[in-house]
């Protein structure tokens, strides 16, 4: 299952290595990373989180021209498993990809201490070789909360989260608070969709929840919920409701109908992350990436760019500049356990 | 406030109607297939791997119907499976149904891995690839009626109107299995080749034919569950999407003791609860306040052990169901 990127771009990757080698001796330092990375469930073209990863990662190769293994997990058993086997055939420096991938990380992590590790989504482990990302997902959802309480013509929106853990509550927590801050008599409808894993996969459900909130008049509802918001996605779109995507650019899954997205940018810490490592500047603990570090944004392409007015884009970037100037602190429910907004 | 609480009650049997559907579809499936003397635990991989079918083709070629026409056939295939192992080899029904949904679970992933590389799932679907809601006329007619007028024509605009073909043809199908179990000769023999298959077989009818003919049927409207799912009501195939909705149906069956009338109210029942499930959480009710959502979804479940504990009648399924019959030489 060790799939290779195309013959295509391995020979690009050698003639741009040759050309590097010949200008500068750095390229030396290149040779000796052998980086490798472990998509989730879902896998790299899942249109969301793994296919930001995966972004990150092309990004690093096309630059670099440094070739980076891959692993697609199909099931919960193969993660470790996985892991063993890029330490085995040589890899330097290994992503993980998902809160999902903590357990398997945090042991091989242990048992190889020359290998360096990195994983995205969490925040809690303790190793000398390993580094963690961290998102501030709430200040990226308190942007689109600002743009869905601008867009709403009934003052009423919705949220439709996948199970119902704290990290979705974080999610729900900054969106309300976006939303309060431009009405703060708006209403937010909260729904989660089940306190199971399968909560991530019910499309159909996902579907019903957002046309109960339509129902109760909601006009614009933001899912957190991995599979089961393209069911969010599509009830708004049939119902000629907006809906806001999450994690990687959703805008064009159902162009006219999707406001926006909160980007999580995952890209962003797999590149840094092996870039880092190839550089010798790898630092092990914990990187929070916020709206400073760009690490969340909201998404503005073509495909919404008729649904963005003037007033929606000026509110949301004055949203920005004041989580930047520090202004406005988003709360972490992560951080208490509550929502004050 | 009395307005608001009516109509939210009356979008509750809307979403009702809709949860119900692939839940209707594939318990008429189911008693075609029992009546015959097949178990017939597959439902939910049949539905799985149909929606798959539905979802697939509907992507690659455009079009809804092809979607549904493929689902149909897939699930047909994977019924003559079903029929091939315990009719023609007398296998263990359970067991052969049980391999279908765990197959479905992983072939659907899988395939859709090597086609789309999305995950397992497959594209998202436009609306000119998906059966559309059908809005029917006469809503004005009816809204302008005195008195009743405004109450009936929210129920007709809401309830009644605004679905698409399948949700129709489901309704439908509890009639045709109806008249079909009841009413024709074809019935009398499906239900007596589930009760008595030696009798059949005096009378100079092959019980295994019959048998395939059922699960045929059965394959049918298990495909259309799928479709619905895929295609109708969802917009897309994702993993895993049949979410159990196969083995609920298959309580409904049993609830409602192999008859399809009191099949249907079943399935209509744990689509209710679905329904207000989806609705109650995080509302403030009157008098109760707010309600834990956990114990809506608990409660399909707990209803379904508690009535097959014997509180309701008692459910007697065909006789001869779940063996195989061997013809005497």
């Amino acid at each position: 299952m060790i799939k290779k990127s195309s013959l295509g771009k391995v020979v690009a990757g050698v003639a741009v290595l040759a050309m590097t080698s010949l200008i500068s001796p750095i390229s030396a330092i290149a040779n000796d990373i052998k980086p490798a990375v472990i998509f989730d469930m879902g896998g790299k073209f899942d249109k969301s989180f793994n296919e930001g990863v995966w972004e990150g990662v092309k990004k690093f190769t096309e630059e670099t021209g440094i070739e980076v293994m891959e692993f697609e997990v199909t099931n919960e058993t193969q993660r470790e498993q996985a892991m063993r086997r890029m330490v085995e055939r040589g890899a330097t420096i290994v992503l993980g990809v998902g809160f999902a991938q903590a357990d398997a990380i945090s042991k091989v992590s242990a048992e190889n201490p020359d290998t360096l590790f990195s994983i995205i989504d969490v925040g809690w482990l303790d190793a000398p070789n390993l580094r963690q990302y961290v998102f501030k997902e709430h200040e990226g959802s308190y942007l689109v909360g600002v743009a869905a309480a601008h867009a709403s013509q009934t003052n009423k929106v919705g949220f439709v989260g996948g199970m119902d853990i704290p990290l979705i509550r974080k999610f729900a927590c900054g969106y309300v608070g976006g939303v309060k801050s431009v009405t703060a008599s708006a209403d937010v409808f909260q729904n989660m969709t089940g306190p199971t894993p399968s909560a991530w996969n019910d499309p159909a459900k996902g579907a019903e929840l957002t046309r109960s909130q339509i129902d109760r008049g909601a006009d614009v509802v933001y899912h957190a919920a991995g599979g089961t918001g393209l069911g969010v996605i599509q009830a708004a779109a049939d119902s000629g409701k907006l809906a806001i995507g999450v994690d990687s650019n959703q805008n064009g899954l159902a162009p006219g109908s999707v406001l926006t997205s909160m980007l999580k940018r995952v890209d962003v810490a797999a590149y840094e992350t092996f870039m880092d490592a190839k550089n010798g500047n790898f630092s092990s603990g914990v990187t929070v990436l916020g709206v400073a570090e760009g690490g969340v944004d909201w998404a503005l392409d073509d495909n919404n760019a008729s649904l963005v007015t003037d007033k929606i884009k000026s509110a949301v970037e004055a949203a920005r500049s004041d989580i930047l100037s520090g202004k406005v602190v988003v709360h972490n429910y992560e951080s208490d356990s509550s929502c004050p907004y | 406030m009395m307005a608001e609480l009516w109509l939210q009650f009356v979008l509750a049997l809307d979403a009702t109607i809709r949860m119900s559907t692939p839940l209707i579809f594939c318990a008429m499936a189911g008693i075609f297939s029992e009546r015959s003397g097949i178990i017939d635990i597959s439902l939910e991989g049949k539905m799985l791997l149909s929606a798959f079918a539905a979802a697939s083709l509907a992507a690659l070629t455009g079009s809804a119907m092809i979607g549904l026409v493929g689902a149909i056939i897939i699930s047909v295939l994977f019924s003559l499976l079903h029929g091939f192992a315990c009719i023609t080899h007398k296998g263990n029904q359970v067991v052969s149904g049980l391999a279908i949904n765990i197959l479905a679970s992983g072939l659907t992933v899988t395939i859709g891995f090597a086609i789309f590389s999305q995950g397992g799932q497959t594209p998202f679907l436009g609306r000119e690839q998906r059966f559309m809601p059908l809005e029917l006329p006469f809503i004005e007619v009816i809204e302008s009626l005195p008195i009743i007028g405004p109450s009936l024509g929210v129920i007709y605009s809401e309830v009644i109107s605004g679905h698409n073909i399948l949700v129709w043809l489901a309704f439908l199908a509890v009639i045709v299995t109806g008249y079909v179990l009841f009413r024709t000769t074809f019935g009398l023999r499906l239900r007596a080749v589930g009760e008595k298959p030696e009798a059949v077989d005096t009378a100079g009818v092959s019980v295994s034919w019959m048998r395939y003919k059922a699960v045929i049927i059965a394959g049918i409207l298990c495909g259309m569950a799928g479709a619905y799912l895929s295609v109708a009501h969802g917009g897309g195939f994702v993993r895993e999407m049949t979410a159990g909705k196969g083995y609920i149906a298959l309580a409904a069956m049993i609830f409602g003791n192999w008859r399809p009338v009191p099949v249907l109210l079943a399935c209509l029942m744990f689509g209710f609860l679905e329904a207000i499930a989806a609705r109650l959480q995080g509302v403030d009710l009157p008098v109760i306040g707010q309600v834990s959502t956990d114990l809506i979804l608990v409660l399909p479940y707990v209803l379904t052990v508690i009535l097959l504990a014997g509180f309701v009648g008692k459910a007697v399924p065909p006789r001869a169901i779940g063996v195989p019959y061997a013809k005497e030489r």
